[in-house]
């Protein structure tokens, strides 16, 4: 968690949910409503650098990488501290609190964690392949999660 | 257990010293001298009994310069205290019940059943809150170790009451949706179980401190 932010590295986000009814049915309202506020006070958020908007609209509901019942959420962070107090800390949580309401459970890992060189934003399917990979091995380096998380590569060889 | 807890329960023993430890967790970040007129004893007395407390690991010192001044001549830095972030525990005989709290918490999030969790939490906290109905609210919460105080630094200058210390700390850093919510849900029925509206409380996540607030009497 205390790692020190590394200029060399950022924090890539995936995660993914199953919606249990379409966005625009009265019983999501709940989530729906609260789709653009979340995402502005992301944009805003201290160590916030970039997320997946589909072309033309405001957040990434309308794409489905995954297949059409898969909802996703695809962002990079500077850090991990500056992920965790934004899903946590912020209004983000309420969504999370409420998530049993809109969501079905997923047995498996729905969040995966992975560095990437900063200024560089990873594909669509290299985000799959890290979810693939948490959830066939567990939290690795590669793959992790916010409970388990992991330092960011060394930017250069280590002092010895 | 370890002896680190004993050696700080026995700074604690001191009553100078757990005053000045609840003057400096209250307020932040004090220097000496504030320190030393809040409790009205001596500047070097308050200096002693503050240095004890960071040995034993419950204060955290950082130096800082007073009033901005710098180069030669803007004298020495300050030592300014703080609450140290780790935790103490004295069980004894020893006892787990964080880990326990951990496993619990994995097995309601791999179960989904954060419904009965809340509905379990709201009814403890109505049964806690219907033994102190006639005390003030504040002495509820203090006493339970939200240490409550008015929202008036952080914009929300509303008489609004926030919670600076989250009784669940290391269960919410690991589980938070689960933790914060059933620690929502525990404070709302207190305040039931007081015959209050619960809805006066709410979910405020902000970096470091309780994700709950309390809003004032009558007024949502």
């Amino acid at each position: 968690m205390n790692e020190t932010p590394s200029s060399g590295h950022h924090l890539a986000q995936i995660n993914v949910g199953v919606l249990k009814a379409p966005l625009d049915d009265p019983s999501m309202a709940g989530f729906a409503e609260r789709i653009d506020p979340v995402n502005a006070l992301a944009d805003e958020a201290p160590g916030f650098v970039w997320r997946l908007v589909e072309e033309g609209a405001g957040d990434a509901t309308g794409l489905r990488p995954f297949g059409d019942a898969l909802l996703i959420n695809y962002s990079v962070w500077e850090d991990v501290e500056s992920l965790w107090n934004f899903t946590y800390r912020s209004e983000h949580l309420e969504l999370l609190r409420g998530r049993r309401e809109w969501f079905e459970r997923i047995e498996e890992a729905y969040l995966a964690l992975w560095w990437v060189p900063s200024g560089t934003i990873p594909t669509v399917e290299e985000a799959g392949r890290r979810l693939d990979l948490l959830r066939e091995h567990g939290p690795t380096p590669e793959a992790f999660t916010l409970r388990t998380s992991f330092p960011p590569p060394a930017d250069r060889a280590p002092h010895v | 257990m370890d002896d680190s807890s004993i050696d700080a329960a026995r700074t604690l023993a001191d009553p100078v010293r757990r005053r000045l430890y609840e003057y400096v967790a209250q307020s932040g970040e004090v220097g000496r001298a504030q320190a030393a007129e809040a409790l009205g004893i001596q500047r070097t007395l308050a200096a002693h009994h503050l240095d004890r407390l960071a040995d034993a690991g419950l204060l955290e010192v950082s130096l800082r310069k007073v009033s901005g001044r710098e180069g030669p001549g803007s004298g020495r830095p300050a030592k300014l205290y703080r609450r140290s972030a780790g935790e103490l525990s004295l069980h004894l005989p020893p006892r787990d019940y964080e880990l326990a709290a951990h496993v619990l918490a994995e097995a309601v999030e791999r179960h989904g059943a954060e419904e009965s969790l809340h509905a379990a939490a709201r009814e403890e906290g109505r049964r806690i809150g219907a033994g102190h109905r006639g005390e003030p609210l504040d002495e509820l919460l203090r006493a339970r170790g939200y240490e409550p105080g008015e929202g008036v630094e952080d914009g929300a200058g509303d008489g609004a009451v926030r919670l600076r210390n989250c009784p669940f700390h290391t269960l919410a850093r690991a589980f938070p949706p689960l933790a914060c919510g059933l620690n929502l849900e525990l404070l709302r029925g207190m305040l039931e179980g007081r015959g209050e509206d619960g809805e006066r409380a709410r979910m405020d996540a902000r970096p470091d401190r309780c994700c709950v607030v309390i809003s004032k009497n009558n007024e949502r």
